[in-house]
């Protein structure tokens, strides 16, 4: 019985992390679905949110908010540089993560005074400051309020932002890059904002976490983005992708939640907390693999029955949302370049 | 309206691959010229197009429209005056996007994008309006994504687009080349409508010797980069495809063997 309350308390603590890091798939959400760039920066990013939020309140003793606000902004710069290696520099998405993120590593290892961790106990933090608002709430219940006012906020300010007409030209830029040139948009600054709203999400999300946790460590950040895309795919397979967009926004929210309730389970099982990587990285990969799989799938009892077979165990629509493109085939030369 | 002036482009320049794409064109399009161009696989027809949209730069020469010299603006800043059609019918939109939204990112081709509401509701009365000329049936369909229409359906809209913010010079890369006979005679024929109606400067491409010679006032045909005749006025309205056939074999001193074109 006492195991089953364990169980439920490290669920509650799941669900708390989980909405904060939300922010944190927000981010991989722009630019993995909408931009249409898989962003490696984030690793980087997002301790780099954790090392200026902590930074800013245990040393320079500013008020716990506008740390945050300190840790967007430096995301935002983060992804800034990615977007100038990509953009200007004309070096391929993937690699200009790489070498931001792995500068980064060197340049958070600075900000947080040359160590690897910095802790944060007694110092005013964000949820020290809502704990003492509301007087007498509990540290994972102070953490659902901030979490989940901020996941709020956001889903609000995406929905609107993404409508806009800078928006709807990002979304354009992901889309369709030829196109949304012939029409006038510059797509160099588009995938520039794009990135430093990304990033800019990641940080804060890894500011807001280093706060809760009461510690920021440079060991946080690498295999950021697999549990990004990870939350990403789950959230997309459990709620579907032909939603309207609030609703898909809400989706990388439930996403996350249920990555760190299954981080929770598994831990509470006897795994080891870095096991999750290692799931994480497994989950990315066969839900990237399930389009070819289904491919393949479809062409072998064509072969085999001379007919094209329904597809019992997996609905159709589940295998094709899970990743977009899956409609295109892989073998077929991309018309587009 | 549009001046090219002695303009040259080869491609990987200095290697085996060289290939000179165009070698010192020189052309000039008065305003309301509806100017065919055709020619064969390699003629230079697209990068010509290309070239003047400025997803290519030329290694000499110059580009002016309406009195700009516009040679080395950026592809995004020529957009402005520039509408434009290409082979490939996922190319001109946005296959994720609405069609509404689609239609109201070209309206706003050349402007600074704010953060102001992306598409108004006037604005989609407008739309559907518009798509109600082209009798698809498209003019129920805002809300719906583009990636869901045909190819055929996918150019007219995008011809809609590249016209709804009237262009300066409107630029059409074998836009029926894709589609079956019959779209494609139906695209055309809507091509033809918008033009005249609005007197837009145009420089269509197309492989299809029929259409180049039934559409327009003028006809230019290429060869390996070159401008080989340019024919208009009275001349070109009673031209057929044998006379076509004919100056190609004057001006080249062989004959026409291009399949792709003979049998169109």
């Amino acid at each position: 019985m006492g195991d089953f309350f364990n169980l439920i308390r490290a669920w509650h603590g799941a669900v708390a992390e989980g909405i904060i890091w939300s922010v944190m798939t927000l981010g991989v959400y722009i630019t993995f679905r909408i931009l249409d760039f898989p962003d490696l920066s984030v690793d980087g990013s997002f301790v780099t949110g954790g090392a200026v939020a902590a930074m800013f309140v245990a040393y320079l003793n500013v008020n716990p908010f506008l740390a945050l606000l300190a840790s967007l902004a430096a995301g935002m710069l983060c992804g800034l540089i990615t977007g100038f290696i990509n953009t200007k520099m004309k070096i391929p998405g993937i690699l200009s993560g790489i070498i931001t993120m792995t500068a980064l590593y060197s340049i958070n290892f600075r900000i947080m005074n040359n160590s690897s961790t910095v802790a944060l106990i007694g110092t005013n933090t964000v949820d020290v400051v809502v704990r003492d608002f509301f007087r007498g709430i509990s540290a994972v219940n102070a953490q659902l309020i901030i979490g989940g006012v901020l996941a709020l906020a956001l889903i609000a300010f995406l929905y609107w932002f993404f409508g806009t007409e800078l928006g709807s030209s990002i979304r354009a830029t992901g889309n369709n890059p030829h196109m949304a040139r012939s029409l006038g948009i510059n797509t160099d600054s588009t995938v520039m904002v794009a990135l430093m709203l990304s990033n800019g999400l990641v940080a804060l999300s890894g500011g807001v976490f280093a706060h809760v946790q009461g510690s920021s460590s440079l060991s946080s950040g690498p295999g950021t983005i697999a549990i990004g895309l990870a939350s990403v795919i789950i959230g997309e397979v459990v709620l579907g992708k032909k939603l309207g967009f609030i609703l898909r926004l809400s989706a990388m929210v439930v996403g996350t939640v249920i990555y760190r309730l299954i981080f929770a389970t598994v831990l509470f099982a006897g795994l080891k907390a870095t096991d999750m990587k290692l799931i994480s990285a497994l989950v990315v990969c066969f839900a990237l693999y399930l389009p070819t799989a289904r491919k393949r799938f479809v062409s072998w009892q064509t072969r085999k029955r001379g007919r094209v077979p329904q597809l019992g165990l997996v609905p159709d629509a589940v295998m094709e949302d899970i990743i977009d493109g899956s409609d295109k085939d892989p073998d077929e030369p991309n018309l587009h370049d | 309206m549009l001046i090219l002036s002695n303009i040259d482009r080869t491609f990987n320049k200095a290697t085996v691959n060289e290939k000179k794409a165009l070698v010192d064109i020189s052309l000039r399009l008065d305003p309301g010229d509806f100017v065919t161009v055709i020619g064969g696989n390699g003629a230079g027809k697209s990068t010509l197009l290309n070239l003047i949209a400025g997803v290519h730069r030329c290694d000499r020469g110059s580009v002016a429209l309406d009195g700009e010299d516009i040679t080395h603006l950026p592809e995004y800043r020529r957009a402005k005056y520039l509408g434009r059609v290409f082979q490939d019918p996922m190319r001109g939109t946005a296959g994720d996007m609405n069609i509404d939204e689609n239609l109201a990112m070209a309206k706003r081709r050349g402007s600074v994008r704010t953060l102001r509401w992306g598409i108004s509701r006037a604005e989609r009365e407008e739309y559907r309006e518009k798509l109600g000329t082209l009798g698809l049936g498209l003019e129920d369909r805002l809300g719906t994504k583009v990636g869901l229409l045909s190819g055929g359906q996918r150019q007219a809209l995008t011809l809609i687009m590249a016209t709804l913010k009237k262009p300066k010079l409107l630029l059409l890369d074998e836009h029926t080349a894709a589609l079956d006979p019959k779209t494609a005679e139906i695209v055309l024929r809507q091509t033809n409508e918008i033009v005249s109606g609005k007197g837009l400067t145009t420089l269509m491409v197309t492989h299809n010797m029929s259409h180049a010679i039934k559409y327009g006032n003028r006809i230019i045909m290429m060869n390996g980069g070159k401008i080989l005749f340019d024919i208009s006025g009275g001349e070109k309205k009673n031209l057929k495809v044998e006379d076509l056939l004919e100056r190609f074999k004057v001006s080249q001193g062989q004959e026409l063997d291009n399949d792709r074109m003979l049998l169109a």
